[in-house]
């Protein structure tokens, strides 16, 4: 292509020409790498990606010599999925989100159904949990979700319903409830109503949450994922914070997945299955642990262990039955959420 | 409805055209005018309409009449009628400055009239919410006096005004720009008060533009979404709007949902407009004499 482009331009066609080679190589940049892999991920993994994706372009030119040029696409991840579902050509996706693959294997049938059999962990190569950002020197004592529902603590969320953030954040603290008032459903549905109802503000992606806390200076307590909330205090380091990770939360998975009809379409399926294998290696599980996410491998957890702090984490089965009731039975329009909000 | 566009400056000039046929080929251009219009207007807004009526009355009625989406309803209609009020009175005052008066730098403020078009509503939005967040320039004076702005309804409105003000100055301008001083000077001369002039002559021409750019301002304000979302906190049955309320549908994966929300929003917004079409032709007719 670049070639074609090129004698257009040599053989003085006329400016007619040149502008519309100009048009065309904007519309789909010609690159001089030899391979390109489009991987579409959520909003705030835009700089763990920049990195990781100059890791495995080394890693592939030493295996196969040849040049990779990955193009990322980030946005909220069910945005994401929604692109792909009306025909974005993504290679591979990486989420924040089980529900947002899914999709793409019940309503586009890009994928098969047992997709996260195929990478190990769930394909998930890497998790998190939700935690809470303070401000310097804890004033309001927050230790545990409880001191969420005190009467003087403003909280900052995303919006459950646009968010998957938000969404971890408040199974994180239905996990807490269900911990502690086991099968009393008054006592869960009271403490979530409570809960919600002491958001002050419901951004609508994670980003957006952390901007209203961090840079308006609003509320006393932000609800994000562990990764987020530690990222926050190193990229502001004339702000103080303090990070408090509660006992008992969610483990939120990042699954990963190669989107099959497209990479058959490119040729890429070498690459794109290469692209999300070299996740679990040791040097990139490393790179995750640094953008404070935590990893499979045993060799960097042990390195990482004081980084992060021991846990009881619930996993969706525990919380919520399975992803799909979760959505059902509490995300939906008229759902527990909805009821929530309501009785306020 | 977002991209509802403004007469230009000159178009009123040239509303009693003297032949017929400045420009040759009429049928030819109305042809391509309309494969234009339904092509990219009347083609989307038709899938819309598709897609909301492939769920049936029962349940298009109760994806419309849902608690939460009715008040984002009331939210949405209310902080838009602010806005657009608001405008329809810093507006007419822009254009008023912007016509009748000469001063250093009028071109750059002419300019500078169009910024909220030009500029991504997000980036407004994230602007708004900083400058009038508590510890922002605004919002520090604001609080201070007890005013609460970002994160309240009155953050939507703010960011409705900003974002629609150039529909009134911008409708206003041009009527300004036609309306010859003198009936205004010899209204003066014999002896009219300030207050007359402006009720006896300026009004009842200038009123149908207002209402115009403020019905514009309006119907954008209705859709608004990017310069919202970031201001308004985004509280359920307080500070959703109804543009929210479509996103969400969306991020539920539910097309005809969002379809049947957006098609409520669309038929009000033209409903409105076409209102305010008829009536401005039937005022305008009656003030000119038929």
């Amino acid at each position: 292509m670049p070639n074609a482009f090129s004698s257009v331009f040599t053989s003085r066609k006329g400016r007619a020409l040149g502008a519309l080679a100009l048009v065309l190589s904007l519309a789909g940049p010609a690159s001089a790498a030899d391979r390109q892999l489009l991987n579409s991920s959520y909003d705030i993994a835009r700089e763990l990606f920049a990195d990781y994706n100059e890791l495995f372009a080394r890693h592939w030119q030493e295996e196969t010599g040849e040049t990779v040029e990955i193009q990322q696409s980030h946005a909220g991840s069910s945005k994401q999925a929604r692109a792909i579902l009306q025909g974005l050509d993504a290679d591979v996706v990486t989420y924040n989100q089980v529900t947002d693959v899914n999709i793409l294997a019940e309503r586009g049938r890009l994928i098969p159904e047992d997709w996260a059999s195929r990478l190990p962990n769930n394909s998930s190569p890497y998790y998190s949990t939700m935690a809470f950002l303070v401000r310097d020197g804890n004033p309001k004592n927050i230790e545990n979700w409880d001191d969420l529902i005190r009467e003087d603590v403003e909280l900052i969320m995303p919006n459950p319903k646009t968010s998957g953030n938000g969404r971890y954040t408040y199974l994180a603290a239905l996990g807490y409830a269900k911990d502690k008032y086991g099968d009393d459903q008054d006592k869960i549905d009271a403490f979530m109503s409570e809960l919600l109802g002491h958001v002050k503000v419901f951004d609508s992606g994670g980003r957006g949450a952390t901007t209203t806390f961090v840079e308006r200076g609003l509320g006393d307590v932000l609800l994000t994922f562990e990764s987020e909330v530690n990222n926050i205090p190193e990229l502001n380091p004339d702000k103080q914070f303090e990070v408090v990770v509660p006992k008992v939360s969610f483990l939120a998975e990042f699954p990963v997945a190669w989107i099959d009809k497209n990479i058959e379409k490119k040729g890429n399926e070498k690459l794109a299955k290469e692209y999300l294998e070299y996740l679990y290696s040791e040097d990139a599980q490393r790179l995750l642990a640094g953008f404070n996410y935590r990893v499979h491998n045993e060799t960097v957890q042990k390195e990482m262990a004081d980084k992060f702090p021991d846990l009881k984490l619930m996993s969706i089965q525990e919380i919520a039955g399975s992803w799909e009731s979760a959505m059902q039975t509490h995300f939906a329009s008229g759902g527990k959420l909805d009821q929530l909000q309501r009785q306020r | 409805m977002a991209t509802t566009d403004v007469p230009a400056r000159s178009a009123s000039r040239l509303t009693a055209p003297k032949s017929k046929r400045v420009l040759p080929g009429f049928g030819l251009s109305l042809g391509i005018s309309l494969f234009f219009i339904s092509l990219v207007l009347l083609l989307p807004i038709a899938g819309l309409v598709i897609r909301a009526g492939g769920m049936g009355w029962d349940q298009f009625w109760f994806v419309i009449t849902d608690p939460r989406v009715v008040a984002s309803y009331k939210v949405t209609a209310l902080a838009a009628l602010g806005a657009s009020l608001f405008n329809c009175v810093f507006g007419l005052l822009m254009a008023w400055v912007l016509v009748r008066y000469d001063f250093p730098g009028k071109r750059l403020l002419d300019a500078i009239m169009d910024l909220p078009f030009a500029l991504p509503t997000a980036v407004a939005g994230i602007t708004l919410a900083t400058l009038f967040a508590e510890n922002g320039w605004y919002g520090q004076v604001l609080s201070s006096m007890g005013i609460e702005v970002a994160y309240t309804p009155l953050g939507i409105v703010v960011a409705m005004a900003f974002t629609s003000v150039p529909f009134v100055v911008r409708t206003v301008q041009p009527v300004l720009e036609e309306l010859a001083p003198e009936d205004e000077e010899a209204a003066m001369s014999l002896g009219a008060s300030d207050f007359t002039v402006f009720r006896r002559i300026l009004f009842p021409a200038l009123w149908p533009a207002v209402v115009t750019g403020g019905a514009l301002s309006f119907a954008r304000s209705l859709g608004e979404y990017g310069a919202v979302i970031f201001i308004a906190g985004n509280s359920p049955y307080v500070s959703e709007v109804i543009s929210l309320m479509i996103f969400v549908r969306l991020e539920e994966y539910d097309f005809p949902a969002a379809s049947a929300i957006a098609a409520v929003v669309m038929t009000v917004s033209l409903l409105l407009l076409l209102a305010i079409n008829i009536w401005q032709g039937r005022y305008l007719k009656r003030l000119h004499g038929g």
